[in-house]
C-alpha cells in the first residue's frame, strides 16, 4: 500500500479522537491514567464525543457492552496501560463469548520502554489475545488511523466481537498523517453473508415435509439486526412452526406470540425442551449448541434432522453434527429461505403440525413455571411477575446479573423486541448487570432501564452507582435479595449433600442507606402486599433507585436439567430432585 | 416424568448418528496456513492450539513473500475428523489468516523436513555411521576426527529411521526443522 498519504497532519492522540468521530462514535466509556494522558487531552479539547468516566475499568467495558447490545452499534472504551488494561480483561472475555462488538483503546508505555518492565507496563496484546477477536499494538503514528478504522471493521463484521488497540504513549504524542475511513485499506477480512442456495433449498424442502419442526434461535438473530428478527417473525407466522430461543436470543420473536415456547436449556421451559428432544426437524438460527442448551450430547434431540445457520464456520459441526450447515448471516439466509419457500408454494405438513401442536399443548399444560406463592414472604418469581405486569408496554430495557435471579428474569419477563435484554450468557459474569444498565441508559436516556440483580452479583460492581449519579442515568437496580449466592446454594443442595459452603451473603450493606450515601433513592420491600406500590415508586422516581427486594431465601430455580442429563430428564420442582444428579453430572458445571 | 415415546425417525432420518462412527479415529493432517507476517500472528496460531487443546506434531514458519509480507505456516496436527474440521475453521477465524489448506485431503502433496545429526565416535562405529549416511543420502556438513554433523532432507519417517540407526553409533544431538509441504502438480 504505497499510495500517497495526503490526509491532514495531527498527533496520534488527535487521530484517536478524529477516527472515533469519523466512525460515528458518540460516547466513550473510560478511565484515565499516565499512558493515555495525551488522548484525554485531545478529548478535553472537543465536544463531539462524550466521555463517561467510570469507577472501575471492568465497569467501562460492561457499560460499553450494554450500550452496544441495546443499539446495535459498537461500544467504545478507553483505559490506561497496565492495571487499566488488566481490569478490562473480564469485560473483553464476556464480550467475546457473547459476540458483542467493542473497540477498546489502551495506553501503553512508550515504544522504547516496551519490554523493560516499565511502570504500569503489561503485555496487553499478549494478555488480551485470547479474549479479543483481534488486537493490535500500534508502534507508528502513521499507521494509527488506518488501524483504528480496521478495528471498527473487524469488531462489527461477521460474528461481532471485542477488539483492542494498544497505543504507546510516544505514538500518541508523535505527529503523523491522518487517513479518513474510505481511504483506509480495509483488510481481507470480509465474512460471507449470503448462504449457499443449494443448502437453503434443502432446508426449505425439509420444512415442507417436517412433522415436528422447531425454530431454535439464538443471539445471532439479534446480532444480524432488527430486519432479521422481522424475517424470523414472518417465517414463524407463515409456517406455524413453534419457536424457542436461547438466553441470548430473547426478544427476536415476541414472548406474546402464540408460537412462542419460552426459553430452552438448563432452566428453560418444559415445553421448549421437550419440543427440542422430540422434534424431527430442528432449525438452529444463529445459536451455537451451547452446553446449557444441549444437556447430554449423546441424547440430544435424537430423532431430528438438523439445520444450522451461523456466520461463524467454526460454530458449524463444533458440538452437534448437523445435516445442513449453512454458513451465512441470519438475515440474508432467512430472506433467501423465506423467498424460496414462498415461491415453492408455501407448503407445510398441516395435519402433522396440528398433531404436533396438540402434543405441545399437553406439555404446556404442565405449567412448568408454576411455584408456590406466599402471602408472607416475597417469592422471587412473584416479584418478577409483578415487575412484568407493572412495566408492560413501557419503553423498557432489562439487564441482569448472574444467578438464579437471571434465570427467573428470563422465565418471567416477556420480551417483545430485540435489543431489549442484556445479560451475560456465555461467561456468566457476576457484576455485569449494573454497569450494563448504565450503558443502556446512556444510549436510551428516556427509557425505563432495570437491572434485575442478585445481592451478591450487584456488590461486585456497585461502585458504578457513582457513575449513574454523575451522568444522571436513572437505571433502576432491582435486587432480589435472598442473602445467598442463590445459584451456588441450589447446586450445593442438589449436588453436595446440602453442605452450604461459603454460599451466604454475610455482612450485607444496608442497601437503602447505601442508596442515600450515593445520593439516589433506596427502597426496601419485604411484604408481598407492599410490592406493587414499591415497584411503582421505583418506576416513577426520576433518578437511579436501589430497590432491596427481600425475597424467600431458599427458593430453587426450576425447571432444571441437571448437568449431563438429556432434555427429557428435567426436574420440575423440589419433589423431583432426590438423587437426580449422579456423580457423573457433578463434575460438570 | 414420562419420557417421550416417538418412533425413531418417523418422518426422516438424520444423515448422522449422534455418535460419530469415526469419532475415535485419530488422523494426522498437514495444514498450510497463509498469514500476514505481522507481529503476534504465530502466537495467535499457537495460542489457538494450546487454548483449545489441539495437538501440534510439528510447526514451521517463514516469510515466503517478502513484498507482500506473507508467511506460510505448516502445521502437522492430529485429531478426530471432527476436531480436524474444527481446527481448520478456528484457524480461518483468525483475522490475519488468509488461507487454510489441508494438504492431507486436497490431493497428493510432498512433505520434507531437514535435520542435522551430530554423531561422535571412533573406529568401526565412525565408519559405520558414514556408510549409513551415504545409503541415506545424508551430507557431511562438519567433521572432526571424532565427530560428524550430517545433514539430511526427507520425510519425517526417513529422519526417524536414520536417527534410530545413529543412536547406537554415538548420536549426540539432533536438530529438526519440522515439516514443509506443498501440494503436487501445477
Ligand atoms: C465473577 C463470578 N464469580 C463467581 C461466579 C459463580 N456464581 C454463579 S451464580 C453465583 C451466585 C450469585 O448470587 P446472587 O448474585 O446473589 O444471585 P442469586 O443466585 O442469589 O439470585 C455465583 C457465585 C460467577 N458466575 N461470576
Ligand atoms: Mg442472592
Amino acid at each position: 500500500m504505497a499510495q500517497a498519504n495526503t490526509g491532514p497532519e495531527m498527533t496520534g492522540a488527535e487521530m484517536v479522537v478524529q477516527a472515533m468521530k469519523d466512525q460515528g462514535v458518540e460516547v466513550v466509556f473510560g478511565y484515565p491514567g499516565g499512558a493515555v494522558l495525551p488522548i484525554y487531552d485531545a478529548i478535553f479539547q472537543q465536544n463531539d464525543i462524550r466521555h463517561v468516566i467510570v469507577r472501575h475499568e471492568q465497569g467501562a467495558v460492561h457499560m460499553a457492552e450494554g450500550y452496544a447490545r441495546s443499539t446495535g452499534k459498537p461500544g467504545v472504551v478507553l483505559v490506561t496501560s497496565g492495571p487499566g488494561a488488566t481490569n478490562a480483561v473480564t469485560g473483553l472475555t464476556d464480550a467475546l463469548m457473547d459476540s458483542i462488538p467493542l473497540v477498546v483503546f489502551t495506553g501503553q508505555v512508550p515504544t522504547f520502554m516496551i519490554g523493560t518492565d516499565g511502570f504500569q507496563e503489561a503485555d496487553t496484546v499478549g494478555i488480551t489475545r485470547p479474549c479479543t477477536k483481534h488486537n493490535w499494538l500500534v508502534k507508528d503514528t502513521d499507521k494509527l488511523a488506518e488501524t483504528i478504522h480496521q478495528a471498527f471493521h473487524v469488531a462489527t463484521s461477521g460474528r461481532p466481537g471485542p477488539v483492542l488497540i494498544d497505543i504507546p504513549k510516544d505514538v500518541q504524542f508523535a505527529t503523523g498523517t491522518y487517513m479518513a475511513p474510505p481511504k483506509a485499506k480495509i483488510s481481507h477480512y470480509q465474512p460471507k453473508l449470503k448462504g449457499d442456495l443449494d443448502l437453503i433449498t434443502r432446508m426449505v424442502e425439509m420444512m415442507e415435509t417436517a412433522e415436528r419442526p422447531v425454530f431454535y434461535t439464538g443471539g445471532g438473530v439479534i446480532n444480524s439486526g432488527p430486519a432479521a428478527s422481522q424475517l424470523l417473525r414472518e417465517f414463524v407466522e407463515a409456517t406455524g412452526f413453534p419457536i424457542t430461543s436461547t438466553l441470548m436470543g430473547l426478544g427476536s420473536y415476541p414472548a406474546s406470540g402464540d408460537k412462542w415456547l419460552g426459553m430452552l436449556g438448563m432452566h428453560g421451559t418444559y415445553e421448549a425442551n421437550l419440543v427440542m428432544h422430540g422434534c424431527d426437524l430442528m432449525l438452529n438460527i444463529g445459536a451455537r449448541f451451547d452446553d446449557r442448551i444441549t444437556g447430554r450430547i449423546a441424547d440430544f434431540s435424537p430423532h431430528s434432522r438438523k439445520v444450522h445457520v451461523d456466520i461463524d464456520a467454526s460454530s458449524l459441526n463444533k458440538v452437534i453434527r448437523v445435516d445442513v450447515p449453512i454458513l451465512g448471516d441470519v438475515g440474508h439466509v432467512l430472506e433467501d429461505a423465506l423467498r424460496l419457500w414462498k415461491a415453492r408454494g408455501r407448503k407445510v405438513n398441516k395435519s402433522a403440525l396440528a398433531k404436533w401442536w396438540k402434543q405441545i399443548a399437553e406439555w404446556r399444560a404442565v405449567n412448568c413455571l408454576s411455584y408456590n406463592n406466599s402471602d408472607k414472604v416475597i417469592k422471587p418469581q412473584y416479584a418478577l411477575q409483578r415487575l412484568e405486569a407493572l412495566t408492560k408496554g413501557m419503553d423498557r430495557y432489562i439487564t441482569t446479573e448472574v444467578g438464579q435471579h437471571q434465570m427467573w428474569a428470563a422465565q418471567f419477563l416477556g420480551f417483545e423486541d430485540p435489543n431489549r435484554w442484556m445479560t451475560s450468557g456465555g461467561l456468566g459474569t457476576m457484576g455485569y448487570g449494573l454497569p450494563a444498565s448504565i450503558g443502556v441508559q446512556i444510549a436510551h436516556p428516556e427509557a425505563l432501564v432495570i437491572n434485575v440483580a442478585g445481592e451478591a452479583s450487584w456488590l461486585m460492581n456497585m461502585q458504578e452507582m457513582g457513575t449513574a449519579m454523575q451522568f444522571r442515568a436513572p437505571a433502576k437496580q432491582f435486587i432480589l435479595n435472598n442473602e445467598r449466592l442463590g445459584m451456588v446454594r441450589q447446586w450445593q443442595q442438589l449436588l453436595h449433600g446440602e453442605r452450604y459452603s461459603q454460599s451466604w451473603s454475610e455482612s450485607l450493606p444496608d442497601f437503602v442507606k447505601l442508596a442515600e450515601a450515593f445520593g439516589c433513592k433506596g427502597i426496601r420491600c419485604s411484604d408481598p402486599k407492599d410490592l406493587d406500590d414499591a415497584i411503582m415508586e421505583m418506576i416513577k422516581y426520576d433518578g437511579p433507585v436501589i430497590f432491596d427486594c427481600l425475597v424467600e431465601k431458599h427458593e430453587n430455580c426450576f425447571p432444571m436439567i441437571p448437568s449431563g442429563k438429556p432434555h427429557n430428564e428435567m426436574l420440575l420442582g423440589d419433589a423431583d430432585t432426590a438423587g437426580a444428579i449422579g456423580s457423573k453430572g457433578a463434575v460438570l458445571v | 416424568m414420562s419420557p417421550l415415546n416417538i418412533k425413531q425417525g418417523s418422518t426422516s432420518h438424520s444423515a448422522y448418528d449422534l455418535r460419530d462412527p469415526n469419532g475415535d479415529v485419530i488422523e494426522q493432517h498437514t495444514l498450510a496456513v497463509l498469514v500476514d507476517n505481522e507481529s503476534g500472528v504465530l502466537a495467535r496460531v499457537i495460542g489457538l492450539f494450546s487454548g483449545r487443546g489441539y495437538n501440534i506434531d510439528s510447526l514451521t514458519v517463514a516469510e515466503v513473500d517478502h513484498a507482500g509480507h506473507r508467511s506460510r505456516i505448516t502445521i502437522v496436527t492430529r485429531g478426530t475428523p471432527q476436531v480436524i474440521v474444527q481446527i481448520k475453521a478456528q484457524l480461518g477465524r483468525i483475522v490475519p489468516v488468509h488461507e487454510v489448506h489441508d494438504l492431507t485431503v486436497e490431493g497428493p502433496s510432498v512433505q520434507r523436513e531437514l535435520a542435522l545429526f551430530k554423531v561422535s565416535g571412533k573406529g568401526d562405529a565412525r565408519i559405520e555411521a558414514l556408510r549409513l549416511a551415504e545409503i541415506f543420502r545424508a551430507n557431511v556438513v562438519d567433521s572432526t576426527l571424532e565427530s560428524f554433523v550430517f545433514e539430511m532432507t526427507g520425510t519425517p519417517e526417513k529422519i526417524d529411521a536414520f536417527a534410530d540407526l545413529m543412536r547406537p553409533l554415538g548420536l549426540r544431538e539432533i536438530a529438526r526443522t519440522g515439516v514443509a509441504a506443498l501440494s503436487r502438480g501445477a
